[in-house]
């Protein structure tokens, strides 16, 4: 009986924990070229209000997800004039560009709230595999956008870790100079990668309301755009451990669901609110440990983060 | 691509971007006006994208906010908060400590506010007591809200933007443990309300005497708020303390070089930044709502980051920024759809931080 709830609990994690997972890999790739976009959040709502429009509108959800993509790079490519180009400060930029985001998708999406139905991604059981016991639940009967998220995880790493571009992108990141004397073009990869974070915070936003929940409600991220920004911090920029972060974050969120059944719940309903803090207190103890890591193995942020590259000007 | 990125073409050497050494002075008057009215420009762009008409949602709000006695008394109530969380952050910002946990440090103030008036202190306290405790408890409670993420910064570097942000998230659900569970009103989000000697005092209750401010509701938080601002802006002026933040905020190592406490000063200023947030919230629990509500404050303590850095985090400036977002808020209220108030906020604070950098540039012929 537990081991059907366990099952139960991590199979919806991975589902709900996908929306997560595309936004801080995306801003895994924003972070390490230097471009701190905290704009998140902002993306991922107007990408899951586009997203659910284009495919109620169209009745074609896959326009959905590619809609939600460009909306999220487009938002992107603001903030890479404002801080590449402008070389405004980052945490404002991605301040205001939450704020746009937020106020944005409520104005836009104010007709599709009272929508209860739209087309959804499907759902796609894996011949075979998903008759595994154990495994095949959690993993292999899930939404598409499931799977390609499965795909990203080790796409990103290796890109990243294996490939020259990748190489290209941890040296803009750790020393743009000594890029640029290579002859990487740091401004172009910037607004490249900074585009990339963006299409990946669109697709997560996607994965909420044409998968994960499917439907639009205003601010309807509550705080997971935040969540992906402080777990690639937890990750340490690395793509794999933002995955496993991101899959235990959607169990935690899912969990005060299934715990809200208990008999001392169920006696005392506002207790349940404690439940709804524990994604926000996990994030904060996951950047602790974090932090605590990095300190321990001086192994932290990209060293050029949240700094302009100026041509003329000496240091990194 | 590569163009647009590098806005000194090397090729063509004759003109120059660059960094403008001085800025001068009707320059940094006029510009957060020009950016104003830049940010209102760009949002009418926008609004007409929305199918509304830009000048009659302009001209609406304005009347809304400023055009009548209670439309100024309205936008005052929405300026009380405003001005004391953005001041709040503004002390944090001044150290580039990015507290953006105004909103919950201020549901953590009004909480604490809303034990002494309904639940720690007896029910006849006299008003000046009770009043001076729940600002009191306001203020102790949004100063340990921002202390967690201060000690975590100063004690073990934990990025304070996150921290704080999720801190917001956790306040808001304790909040609703509170009004939904013990404090609850028959269930409702809502406690009872507070005896009339925990209300701060409004233009409206003086009508008895002076009949032209009857259905004002202007309270007395704005004094506090603005005596606050003004004693904010002479600490800045003319103590070492004051100048000790900013140093800090300017250059850390340099800081520490010249002998001054970084960790101490990090959890200091986190503290005090949520204490000014926590008094926001009493003066909005006892000025306004009097009582502790779901949902009570419509992201007071976002909207004062926004104040903040378009004051350029200076105190008498917050005041007359806050005074211009709380007609926002004032105007927005009234319009449909719901959320172009913020919408608007996200567009001034873009082209604020965009155009900031552009006006601080010129071109030069090399």
């Amino acid at each position: 009986m537990e081991w059907v709830l366990l099952v139960n609990l991590l199979a919806s994690g991975v589902r709900s924990g996908t929306a997560i997972l595309f936004a801080s890999i995306g801003e895994i790739f924003a972070e390490r070229s230097g471009v701190l976009n905290l704009g998140v959040e902002g993306m991922m709502l107007m990408g899951a209000m586009t997203a659910f429009g284009v495919a109620h509108n169209t009745g074609n959800p896959w326009l959905g997800l590619l809609a939600a993509a460009g909306v999220g790079t487009v938002l992107a490519l603001l903030h890479a004039f404002v801080t590449v180009t402008l070389r405004a400060d980052q945490v404002v930029s991605g301040l205001a560009l939450t704020f746009v985001g937020s106020g944005l998708s409520a104005v836009l999406g104010a007709p599709l709230v009272e929508i209860r139905q739209a087309p959804r991604l499907p759902t796609y059981p894996i011949p075979l595999l998903a008759d595994l016991p154990v495994l095949g639940p959690i993993l292999f009967n899930h939404n598409v956008i499931v799977y390609l998220g499965f795909l990203l995880i080790p796409a990103a790493w290796f890109y990243i870790y294996r490939t020259r571009p990748g190489l290209e992108l941890r040296a803009v990141g750790e020393y743009p100079a000594a890029a640029d004397v290579q002859g990487i073009n740091v401004f172009a990869l910037r607004y490249a990668y900074v585009m990339v974070g963006g299409f990946l915070a669109g697709v997560g936003g996607a994965a909420l309301s044409l998968a994960i929940t499917p439907l639009w409600i205003e601010g309807m991220t509550s705080g997971q755009g935040w969540i992906a920004v402080g777990l690639v911090i937890f990750a340490r920029w690395n793509p794999v451990q933002a995955a496993v972060g991101s899959y235990l974050f959607g169990a935690i969120r899912r969990l005060p669901l299934d715990l809200q059944t208990l008999p001392l719940f169920l006696r005392n309903p506002a207790w349940g609110y404690f439940l709804n803090m524990l994604p926000y207190l996990f994030t904060v103890i996951v950047l602790v440990i974090g932090s605590r890591e990095a300190m321990r193995r001086r192994a932290g942020a990209p060293a050029a983060l949240g700094l302009p590259y100026v041509r003329e000007e000496r240091g990194a | 691509m590569s163009a647009v990125a590098t806005p000194r073409a090397t090729k063509s050497e004759r003109w120059r971007i660059e960094r403008a050494p001085t800025q001068p002075l009707w320059l940094t008057i006029l510009s957060p006006v020009i950016l104003v009215a830049l940010a209102l420009i760009v949002g009418a762009g926008l609004l007409s994208l929305t199918g509304s008409d830009p000048w009659l949602v302009y001209r609406r709000m304005a009347q809304l906010a400023f055009g009548s006695a209670y439309g100024w008394s309205d936008t005052t109530v929405k300026a009380t908060p405003l001005i004391l969380a953005g001041l709040g952050v503004s002390i944090a910002f001044r150290m580039r400590l990015w507290n953006i946990g105004a909103e919950g440090q201020l549901f953590l103030g009004a909480f604490m506010a809303t034990g002494v008036a309904l639940h720690w202190l007896p029910r006849d306290t006299p008003q000046p007591l009770m009043l001076l405790a729940m600002a009191a408890a306001g203020f102790v409670g949004g100063a340990l809200w921002g202390l967690i993420p201060g000690l975590l910064k100063a004690k073990l570097n934990v990025n304070e933007i996150i921290t704080t942000l999720m801190l917001n998230y956790v306040a808001i659900q304790w909040n609703n443990f509170f009004v939904y569970g013990p404090w609850s009103e028959r269930g409702f989000g809502l406690s009872p309300q507070f005896p009339r000697n925990a209300w701060l005092p409004r233009l409206t209750d003086f009508a008895a005497d002076f009949p032209f401010l009857r259905g004002l509701t202007a309270h007395f938080g704005i004094l506090i708020a603005v005596a606050l601002a003004v004693v904010l802006w002479v600490v800045w002026r003319s103590t070492r303390w004051g100048f000790e933040v900013s140093v800090v905020g300017d250059n850390p190592r340099a800081a520490r070089y010249a002998g001054i406490n970084l960790t101490r000063n990090i959890i200091l200023v986190m503290a005090l930044s949520g204490g000014l947030a926590g008094l926001a919230g009493m003066s909005e629990v006892s000025g306004v709502v009097h009582r502790l509500q779901e949902r009570f404050s419509p992201g007071y303590g976002f909207t004062a980051i926004i104040v903040a850095w378009l004051a350029k985090l200076n105190p008498l400036a917050i005041i007359l920024v806050s005074y211009l977002f709380a007609g926002l808020l004032v105007g927005g209220d009234a319009i449909q759809p719901a959320g172009i108030a913020q919408l608007l906020q996200g567009v001034i604070l873009f082209v604020v931080v965009s155009g900031d950098m552009i006006l601080r540039y010129r071109v030069r012929r090399v």
